[in-house]
C-alpha cells in the first residue's frame, strides 16, 4: 500500500525538464545559490567548523580553555571515556529518560491529537491553550516545575498531603529515586504539545472518505484506528519520533536548570557529563570525545529508525 | 545515478578532509595568543576604554551595591566605563573558562579554591609585580589565600567569607534555650531534639546540601569541628580516617533524627536563608551578607529574632569556618589589564569595602577596629571577627573541581543512605586518589 506521493520526496529530477527552460533554471539556480549563500556560511560557522574542530579536539589532550601544549593522543581520550563507569551510568540514566520520556509524549500526544481532531465548540480556543507548554521556555518550565516539586512550599506535596497519599511533604528533586522521574515529568509536560500537534496534521490529512467506507463496512472504531488511522499517522509518528528521540538523548538544558545532575549524579544524562567534564573539569579533550560519542549514537539511532521505515515504504523520510 | 551519488560523497569526504587539515594547522585551543605580555598595556594615552567585568548574583554585594561602586569609579576614571556581567555562583565558574579564549572579561570574581586551577592553565594573569608589600601585612590572611598559588599573586582579595551559624532565638526560647546552649554541635543537637519534639518547627536544621560546592563547604565546617583537615601534609587527600567520617557521621544522624530538614539535599545557601526568613528553621550556616537578608522585612518573616555567631566547636573544641573568600583576577587576554587593575584596586580598597560592610566584611585588619565601621553591621563583625582567626582550606590543587565533584557524590551517598559514611568517604579517597 502506498500512500505517499514521489512529489513529496522532494527530489526534483533535474533530467526531465524540456531543454528550453534550460536557461530560465540555471537563472533560478544562479539566484537560489546566492540566496543560499548566507546561509550556508552561517551553517559552516555556526554548524560544520565547530563540529570538525571538536572532532579535532578529540584526539588530543587539551586541559586548558587556553592550552599551549596540547599533545597529540590518538584515540586515547575515546579508550578513556569508554573504560570510565561515569561514562556508562550517564549512558544508562540517558537511555531511561529517552524512552520514557519518548514514550509518555507518545502516547499522550496521540490522545491529545485524537480530541484536538474531533468536532467541537472552541476547539481553536483548546488548540491554542495546548500548544503553551511547548511555547515557554524550557528554563522557565524548569523553574515553574522546580517550584511544583518544592520540598517545602512545593504544590505538588499540598495536593499529595491533601488527597492523604502521603503523611510528610517530600522533596522529590532531593531523591536519587524520584529526581529522573519528575524531570522526566517536566520534559513530558512540555513537549507533548509537539508531538500532539505533528500527530494532529497527519489526523486532519486522512480523508474524511477513508472512515464513512469504514462505516460502511461496519468495522469497529478500534478496527478503524488500527487498519486506518494507525497506518497513515505513521510518516507523522516517524518524524516525531526521530526528532524527539534525538532531542531527549542530548537533553541538557532541563536537566541544568532543575537539577544540576544531582542528587547523587541520579540526573546526570550524557550530555550533561560531557559538559562537567569540557567545561567544569578543563578536560576539553576527553569533553570532545564524549560529545562525538554522543552523536555517534544518534547516528546509529537515526539509521535504524530510517532504515525500519523504509521498509515499511510508508515513511516520509 | 550511482555514480553521481559517489562523486557527491566524495565530494563531501574531501571537503572534509581539507577542512580538518585547514584546522589542524591552527592551534587546537585558543591558547597560543594567550599571556602575551605585550597586549596587556595600552599605555594610558589612548581614548575610552570599556573594561568587562564578570560578577557574582548572590550572598555578599548586591546588584545596586555594585552599580554605586562602578558609579564612583566612572566619575573618578573618566576614561574607563565599566560593562558588569552578574552569573550566580554556580555558574561563575564555567562562565570564566569558556569566556577565557575570547577574552570577553578583563577583570573576574575568582573564589578562593580556583586560583590554582585558572593560574596553572593560565586563564589569568600574575599580578606579584603590582601587588604592593603593604598589602600582605595589612590584609587579612584567609582571604589573600584566594588570590595566591605557589607564593605568586594572581588577584586581589575581595573580602574574606566563612560560614556563621544562624539561630532563631523566638525558637530556642520556647524550649528554654538561649543562643548559650548553641556554643557547640552537641548543644544543636539537644536544642534541635526539643524544638523538634515540643513541635516548634517540624525541621530544626537546614543545611545546603545540594550536589554542589555548597555541600563542601557545611562538610568543611564540620570537618574542622572534629579537628579534621581535607589533606594531610603530603596532600593526599584524608577524609576518609577519623575525623572525615565522623563529620559525616553526625550530618547523616541529623537526617536520620529527623532534625535535618530532607529538602536540603536539593539546597543552596539562598534557599537555606529562605527557609530560615519563613521560619521553617531553628539554626543553620550560612556566610555573612545572611544576616542583613533576614533582617530585611520584604523578605523575612524573622526579623530581629536572628542571632548570628561563630560556628559551634566540635569534639575538639575547635570552630574553623571554612574559607569563603574571593578575590577579583584580570583576564589571561584582557587588553585593558593596567585599566583593570585600577579597577580591581578600586573594589579592593579599604575605603570602598568599608562603606559596604552590612553586604560584605572588608579583608582590611583595620577596618576591624574603626569603630563608625563596625558599628554599621556589630553583631557580624563581632562573629566573624572571630571566625576569620581560624579558618579551614579545602584542598588547593588545579584539579580542585574535580576532586570536589567526587566528594559531593560521595557525601550526597551517605546522606541519603545508599552508602554507609566510612565507604562513602573510602570510595572518594579512591577516586580522587585515580585522577591524573
Amino acid at each position: 500500500m502506498t500512500t505517499t506521493p514521489d512529489t513529496v520526496t522532494g527530489t526534483a529530477r533535474a533530467t526531465e525538464y524540456p531543454p528550453r527552460r534550460k536557461k530560465l533554471r540555471h537563472t533560478q539556480g544562479f539566484l537560489a545559490f546566492w540566496l543560499l549563500l548566507p546561509a550556508l556560511l552561517a551553517v559552516f560557522g555556526v554548524v560544520i567548523y565547530p563540529t570538525l574542530r571538536t572532532l579535532l579536539i578529540s584526539f588530543f589532550q587539551v586541559d586548558s580553555a587556553l592550552a599551549t601544549s596540547t599533545p597529540f593522543v590518538g584515540l586515547q581520550n575515546y579508550a578513556h571515556v569508554l573504560s570510565s563507569p561515569g561514562f556508562w551510568a550517564a549512558s544508562g540514566r540517558t537511555l531511561v529518560f529517552t524512552i520514557v520520556s519518548t514514550t509518555f509524549e507518545l502516547v499522550f500526544g496521540m490522545v491529545v491529537a485524537g480530541l484536538l481532531n474531533a468536532r467541537f465548540p472552541g476547539r481553536w480556543l483548546f488548540r491554542t491553550i495546548v500548544v503553551i507548554p511547548w511555547a515557554v521556555p524550557t528554563i522557565v518550565n524548569a523553574a515553574m516545575w522546580k517550584g511544583i516539586f518544592n520540598a517545602q512550599y512545593g504544590s505538588l506535596n499540598a495536593l499529595l498531603t491533601q488527597l492523604h497519599l502521603i503523611g510528610d511533604y517530600r522533596a522529590w528533586l532531593g531523591d536519587p529515586n524520584t529526581a529522573l522521574a519528575m524531570v522526566i515529568v517536566a520534559d513530558v509536560w512540555k513537549m507533548t504539545p509537539l508531538v500532539a500537534f505533528f500527530l494532529l496534521a497527519g489526523l486532519t490529512s486522512i480523508p474524511g472518505e477513508l472512515y464513512e467506507a469504514a462505516r460502511i463496512d461496519r468495522a469497529s472504531w478500534p478496527r478503524i484506528f488500527r487498519s486506518i488511522v494507525l497506518p497513515l499517522l505513521v510518516p507523522s509518528i516517524s518524524i516525531v519520533l526521530v526528532l524527539r528521540t534525538i532531542d531527549a538523548f542530548k537533553v541538557f538544558d532541563i536537566i541544568y536548570a532543575m537539577t544540576r545532575g544531582g542528587p547523587v549524579n541520579s540526573t546526570q544524562t550524557i550530555a550533561f557529563y560531557a559538559y562537567t567534564t569540557a567545561f567544569s573539569d578543563q578536560s576539553f579533550g576527553l569533553g570532545s570525545a564524549l560529545s562525538y560519542l554522543i552523536v555517534l549514537a544518534i547516528l546509529a539511532l537515526t539509521t535504524i529508525y530510517l532504515r525500519l521505515l523504509r521498509r515499511s515504504e510508508m515513511s516520509l523520510l | 545515478m550511482r555514480i553521481r551519488r559517489m562523486n557527491r560523497r566524495g565530494a563531501l569526504a574531501a571537503s572534509a578532509v581539507v577542512a580538518t587539515l585547514a584546522l589542524a594547522a591552527c592551534s587546537v585551543t585558543g591558547g597560543a595568543k594567550a599571556n602575551n605580555p605585550t597586549a596587556g598595556s595600552t599605555g594610558g594615552g589612548g581614548g575610552p576604554v570599556t573594561l568587562n567585568a564578570l560578577f557574582m548574583k548572590q550572598a555578599g554585594y548586591s546588584e545596586d551595591d555594585i552599580a554605586k561602586m562602578i558609579t564612583t569609579f566612572e566619575s573618578q576614571n573618566p576614561n574607563i566605563k565599566v560593562t558588569p556581567t552578574f552569573v550566580a555562583y554556580e555558574a561563575l565558574h564555567d562562565k570564566i573558562v569558556t569566556s577565557a579564549p575570547a577574552g570577553t572579561y578583563d577583570v573576574v570574581l575568582m573564589d578562593v579554591i580556583w586560583p590554582a586551577e585558572f593560574a596553572s592553565k593560565g586563564l589569568i594573569q600574575d599580578v606579584t609585580s603590582r601587588f604592593p608589600d603593604s598589602w600582605k601585612t595589612d590584609m587579612l590572611g584567609g582571604a589573600l589565600s584566594a588570590a595566591q598559588y605557589q607564593g605568586k599573586y594572581y588577584g586581589v582579595p575581595w573580602g574574606p567569607s566563612t560560614k556563621l551559624f544562624y539561630a532563631n532565638t523566638d525558637m530556642l526560647a520556647k524550649v528554654g534555650a538561649t543562643t548559650a546552649d548553641v556554643q557547640t554541635w552537641d548543644g544543636v543537637l539537644t536544642v534541635a531534639k526539643k524544638l523538634k519534639d515540643q513541635g516548634i518547627v517540624q525541621y530544626p536544621l537546614a543545611w545546603s546540601w545540594s550536589q554542589a560546592e555548597a555541600l563542601i563547604c557545611d562538610y568543611a565546617q564540620m570537618l574542622g569541628a572534629f579537628g579534621g583537615q581535607f589533606t594531610d601534609d603530603s596532600g593526599k587527600l584524608i577524609v576518609n580516617q577519623g575525623p572525615g567520617v565522623q563529620a559525616l557521621e553526625w550530618m547523616k544522624k541529623t537526617m536520620d533524627d529527623g532534625l535535618t530538614n530532607p529538602a536540603s539535599t536539593t539546597m543552596l545557601e539562598d534557599d537555606v536563608s529562605k527557609t530560615m526568613a519563613s521560619g521553617q528553621a531553628a539554626m543553620s550556616l550560612n556566610w555573612e551578607s545572611t544576616y542583613r537578608d533576614l533582617n530585611d522585612p520584604s523578605i523575612s518573616q524573622v526579623v530581629g529574632k536572628v542571632a548570628v555567631m561563630p560556628t559551634p566547636t566540635g569534639s575538639t573544641g575547635a570552630h574553623p569556618g571554612v574559607n569563603g573568600s574571593m578575590a577579583w583576577a584580570i583576564g589571561a587576554k584582557s587588553a585593558h589589564s593596567d585599566e583593570a587593575f585600577k579597577l580591581i584596586e578600586f573594589l579592593s580598597s579599604e575605603e570602598n569595602q568599608d562603606q559596604f560592610a552590612v553586604s560584605q566584611m572588608p579583608n582590611w585588619k583595620a577596618s576591624y577596629s574603626k569603630p563608625d565601621i563596625t558599628k554599621t553591621n556589630p553583631d557580624v563583625f563581632k562573629a566573624a571577627g572571630v571566625a576569620y582567626d581560624s579558618l579551614i582550606s579545602r584542598p588547593e590543587v588545579p584539579n580542585y573541581t574535580q576532586v570536589s565533584q567526587i566528594l559531593q557524590v560521595e557525601i550526597q551517598n551517605a546522606l541519603l543512605g545508599k552508602k554507609t559514611p566510612q565507604q562513602a568517604m573510602d570510595d572518594a579517597v579512591a577516586q580522587a586518589n585515580a585522577l591524573k
